[in-house]
């Protein structure tokens, strides 16, 4: 028993983070059709920022707002930059695209960072609380982390329910045409998304890298529990991008936990073959199929 | 609703598809307080003309004046923006919003134009067409065919435009429908003095409330006249517009 309300505790705290980085590809998803490849090199390039920054002698929230500013600014030069000339062409060309931003990141940071593990630091403990005698597998810091991604999700939805400007990227991801009769700068919005989705994905980085080794290739395995998250929730809701990335993580933390960390990859692997294949509008889907 | 004086004019308007000629050297010119009609059959480049005129398609020659203002060859969010209004055919609503986003849209791009209040002109709306606003809370893919029309032409005119261009507003709605919504048309032209380009297929109803209009034959004007003087032309009738 304690072992079971351990894994779901470490589930829940690992599925949160894989939560915001599913939320970072569906908010790109949704504006442009692209699965942004390269949104874990982003944010493991900010993570690199906030470090370097920390070890410079500034505090720990001082890198933190620096690594998310950084994603900010990064999130919209890649979609001014490099993704604008092959958005609205075939596919595959952008697919291409964010692969190799996703090598050049990585190659970038093993010159400027170094490719050796280095540690990253945690604000909150990471021991975990008491509860009678016996120590949960659930620290201070893992409250942070599902903390600080709740908020974001409550502020994602907050800005696209309630705001004029989150009407607006709303009505530039469904119908771009329309959008632009109706006076809105489609582009901005674009740049905007990129933007947004690149500070939720540097959290993520952030909130992985806290208390652990950070390396270029550190986001690596997130990208892909992040993904099936993202499918999970069928790309389309911010919503379900959450609840995608909930499930992974308790799913993989009992296939960790009870059957052995080495079949985790291929858990997840075997949980995105079978919602291909069962649901492949993903697990919230509603029955009506979107108009084309 | 305020005054408007957004003249059109069209001068050498040419798009081309690839090597098709869609609009060949296209003049035409719309006059505030006034509904002008384009008409001729499927493919004769109404459909393109718009397009054009709204940025959506890039122009090959010529251009499109508003108010003597030069809009050729801007991107179509400036247009919009300048006050020329395009209700594209049949697809214009965004059917994952609601029926209130969609006009939401529309009223943020009038108070950016015009800087006036929004919320109490989404009622004008409703009241125009109850059927809206019974529907407001709904995603708009539950619309029917005439609630959509209904919807576009209600956003767009939320949007405080000089100029209304209408892609085939009858499209797939009743006969009584269709009746009601020129109706309404030509009441906010008199009323408003809003300049209107209305394409129809549908020649006989467009000529009957439309002050003048123009023949388009494969991307050409072939006649302009003022609309009782077409409808009166028994051959040009024949020949172009069916009826």
């Amino acid at each position: 028993m304690q072992q079971f309300v351990n894994f779901t505790l470490g589930g829940l705290s690992q599925g949160a983070i894989y939560a915001a980085f599913a939320l970072a590809l569906v908010l790109i998803w949704r504006a442009t059709r692209i699965i942004n490849f390269a949104q874990g090199a982003m944010a493991m390039f900010t993570t690199y920022l906030a470090l370097t920054l920390i070890e410079s002698g500034l505090s720990y929230w001082a890198g933190f707002a620096a690594a998310l500013a950084g994603g900010l600014v990064l999130g919209a030069l890649v979609e001014r930059v490099v993704m604008r000339p092959v958005e609205g062409g075939p596919e595959l060309n952008a697919v291409i695209v964010t692969l190799g931003l996703f090598v050049a990141f990585q190659a970038l940071a093993a010159i400027l960072f170094g490719a050796t593990f280095q540690s990253f630091p945690a604000p909150f403990g990471l021991r975990g609380f008491t509860v009678g005698e016996m120590t949960i597998a659930f620290t201070p810091f893992s409250v942070f982390v599902i903390a600080s991604v709740v908020v974001v999700m409550l502020a994602l939805t907050a800005l696209f329910r309630f705001t004029d400007l989150g009407l607006r990227m709303r009505a530039s991801a469904f119908s771009q045409e329309v959008s632009r009769l109706l006076g809105v700068r489609v582009g901005r919005m674009l740049t905007l998304g990129w933007a947004l989705a690149a500070v939720v994905g540097s959290l993520a980085g952030l909130l992985i890298a806290g208390g652990n080794l950070v390396h270029p290739a550190y986001m690596d395995a997130v990208i892909v529990y992040g993904f099936v998250a993202a499918v999970l929730g069928g790309l389309e809701s911010p919503g379900g991008a959450v609840a995608g990335g909930l499930i992974i993580g308790l799913a993989l933390s009992y296939v960790s936990g009870y059957l052995g960390s080495e079949l985790v990859t291929l858990a997840a692997l075997a949980i995105l073959v079978a919602v291909l294949l069962v649901r492949p509008r993903g697990l919230f889907s509603r029955v009506a199929a979107r108009r084309v | 609703m305020t005054e408007r004086s957004g003249a059109l004019e069209i001068r050498g308007l040419s798009a081309r598809y690839g090597p098709v000629t869609a609009l060949d050297a296209v003049d035409i010119h719309a006059n505030p307080g006034r509904i002008t009609a384009v008409l001729g059959a499927n493919g004769a480049g109404k459909t393109t003309l718009l397009r054009t005129i709204s940025g959506l398609v890039r122009g090959s020659d010529g251009s499109v004046l508003l108010g003597g203002r030069d809009l050729t060859g801007a991107p179509a969010e400036t247009i919009a923006r300048a006050g020329i209004a395009h209700v594209p055919e049949g697809r214009g609503v965004i059917t994952e919003l609601t029926v209130e986003e969609n006009l939401r849209l529309g009223a943020l791009l009038g108070t950016a134009r015009r800087g006036s209040a929004g919320r109490g002109r989404l009622d004008e709306v409703y009241d125009m067409f109850p059927a809206l606003g019974d529907r407001r809370r709904r995603e708009a893919h539950s619309l029917s065919g005439g609630e959509r029309q209904m919807l576009v032409i209600g956003r767009a005119l939320l949007s405080e435009p000089e100029v209304l261009l209408l892609d085939e507003p009858s499209l797939g709605l009743a006969p009584r429908v269709v009746a009601q919504l020129f109706a309404l048309i030509r009441d906010l032209v008199d009323s408003e003095g809003l300049t209107v380009l209305l394409v129809e297929q549908n020649a006989r109803s467009a000529l009957s409330i439309a002050d003048t209009g123009f023949v388009l034959n494969l991307g050409r004007v072939v006649a302009a006249a003022g609309a009782a003087e077409l409808a009166a032309d028994d051959d040009l009738r024949h020949a172009y517009l069916g009826f």
